[in-house]
């Protein structure tokens, strides 16, 4: 049973972790485009 | 694709020829192949002192690591000779086609391997007191079909990773993957070969269809590679 | 089309939860492998997204390559519409069929080949097609490492090893391998060229799978392995949940690759705009 929940919980894991470096990267661009709109 | 069609083989053999001629005078890179592959046979026969029947169960997978490395520290070498003085530009902007010079650099490489593969063999068959109980004849289109595999792919790779940081790295990360099936056949195959259990036939005719397979699509798309910049 | 985004994800998060519930608690618990074996409706769905996202990236490959060439595009165009016409014909024509292929399934793949082909060709433009390449890339690691993950932690409680050479495990882990070879070139070129070296490993990859999938395949039938998800017919009512789930992770791979792809737009326009700039600039401030 424990596999069970360890298989779900490593899925989501995962694709959050992924997620969260999409966002990393986003909030990054976001700086970027900010400088490059104050020039 | 224009430039396919001309003359193939006078530049390919002028390529080649240069090549082995710039190999034999300076010798490094076989100087440096060499030893490591003495180096790596040595180093396994430490790691792994089987006896007589189990050697020959593992003999196959150990030899073609051993000899993918070798190949390996000899692709690196390849094209690095021709970045310096510029030479791959030259290359670029001349007439000849682009499958010219792939032929002559695989066929370069494959020289080299196969140069190594005869030194270090005999030094495996005696640290591992191999003995091949199958048709022993077969392993000489095993290892050819299977040093090709392994050159043709890597010249292709190699040639790729010139234009990326880590060069060195780059190529067995790009090469292995790709090799898996190769190294299956190449593998399987020396094992049932020395142990004479089973039959080599499937893995040889796989290993000739990946051949073809790659060798057909390096050459469709080394051009696009050489000219990358 | 900004609405269309919000409503999306909701809908994904609701199938997500349902498919879950269905998973977990609804669909027959299993004779021999007891619950254990509701990873399969995690780890199977992932799987087939996998497959799929890596197959986007295989026709955008191609496309790349071949459309700046219209003799290559042409020929290309051709080939996929044979490849379609053909399935059908050998769905039907073929007898027997290797064990456990349906006419329908052959036939239905040439005609989605061609028709993803036909429909990625119309909606991206050859630049375009690049940045999704590299998105379904991404994408299908993500997806494929869930399949590596779930597939151990399933297989050890129930056959008691971590792992195996079977056919589908191995090719599968070629498949990871090859995949991460190519975000890894990604990252590391720095050639201006990096998309069109990407493409033609892509397409080295792809001509690589079924051979690593023969290969394993011959290898099993000389050295028997554990026999491994057997064929035969499945309980409807797991199907039922297994569609949900793949559904429901559809929606999710749609949506994590929709904003992945913005994302990969809004960073390349703001490659080209510092670039400019750099170009632009008066040059005694540098």
């Amino acid at each position: 049973m424990n596999f069970l929940y360890a298989a779900y919980t490593a899925t989501w894991i995962i694709h959050i972790t992924y997620l969260g470096t999409l966002v990393r990267r986003y909030h990054r661009l976001s700086g970027e485009i900010e400088e490059l709109k104050k020039k | 694709m224009s430039k396919s069609s001309a003359v193939p083989s006078g530049v390919t053999g002028a390529t080649l020829a240069k090549d082995l001629r710039l190999e034999w005078r300076s010798k490094d890179a076989l100087n440096s192949m060499l030893f490591f592959s003495l180096l790596v046979v040595v180093v396994f026969s430490f790691s792994f002192d089987p006896n007589a029947e189990e050697s020959r169960q593992i003999a196959g997978g150990l030899v073609w690591v051993a000899f993918l490395f070798a190949a390996v520290v000899a692709l690196n070498q390849t094209w690095a000779r021709e970045l310096r003085n510029h030479v791959l530009d030259a290359y670029r902007v001349s007439p000849a086609p682009a499958n010219s010079l792939f032929l002559a650099k695989a066929s370069g490489n494959f020289i080299f391997v196969a140069v190594l593969e005869i030194l270090m063999t005999p030094l495996f068959i005696m640290f591992y007191k191999l003995r091949a109980l199958g048709p022993a004849w077969q392993l000489i289109p095993v290892a050819a079909l299977g040093t090709w595999a392994l050159v043709v792919n890597g010249t292709f790779f190699a040639a790729m990773s010139l234009r990326t940081r880590s060069r060195e790295i780059m190529l067995p990360l790009l090469l292995f993957p790709v090799s898996i099936p190769a190294l299956l056949a190449m593998v399987n195959a020396t094992t049932a070969i020395l142990t004479g259990e089973l039959s080599a036939k499937f893995w040889i005719v796989l290993l000739s269809t990946y051949d073809v397979v790659f060798t057909i699509a390096c050459l469709l798309l080394f051009e696009l590679v050489l000219n990358a910049e | 089309m900004k609405r269309v985004f919000p409503i999306l994800a909701l809908l994904t998060a609701v199938l997500l939860s349902c498919a879950l519930y269905e998973a977990l608690v609804a669909a027959p618990t299993e004779q021999t492998m007891g619950n254990v074996q509701r990873i399969f409706y995690y780890h199977v769905p992932s799987a087939w997204t996998a497959f799929l996202l890596f197959f986007i990236n295989f026709v955008c490959s191609i496309q790349y390559l071949v459309r700046p060439n219209p003799v290559a595009d042409k020929l290309t165009n051709w080939t996929v519409i044979a490849i379609g016409i053909a399935a059908c014909i050998a769905a039907f024509v073929i007898r027997p069929l290797p064990e456990g292929i349906e006419p329908s399934s052959v036939a239905t793949t040439g005609l989605a080949i061609a028709g993803f082909y036909f429909l990625i060709r119309k909606c991206f433009s050859q630049p375009r097609t690049d940045a999704l390449a590299v998105v379904t890339a991404e994408v299908g690691v993500v997806f494929c490492t869930v399949v590596l993950v779930t597939g151990p932690l399933w297989a050890r409680p129930v056959w008691g090893i971590w792992w195996t050479w079977d056919v589908r495990l191995t090719s599968t882990l070629v498949l990871w391998l090859i995949y991460v070879s190519y975000l890894m070139l990604r990252r590391f070129s720095t050639s201006g060229q990096t998309p069109v070296l990407a493409a033609a490993l892509a397409v080295f990859g792809a001509l690589d799978v079924p051979l690593v999938y023969f290969s394993i395949w011959i290898f099993r039938t000389q050295h028997p392995q554990p026999v491994i998800g057997g064929g035969g017919s499945i309980d409807p009512r797991m199907l039922h949940v297994l569609l949900i789930n793949w559904l429901a992770f559809l929606c999710f791979a749609a949506l994590v690759c929709w904003s992945r792809y913005r994302l990969e737009i809004l960073q390349r326009e703001v490659e080209e705009t510092q670039a400019l700039e750099a170009l632009l600039e008066p040059r005694s401030s540098r």
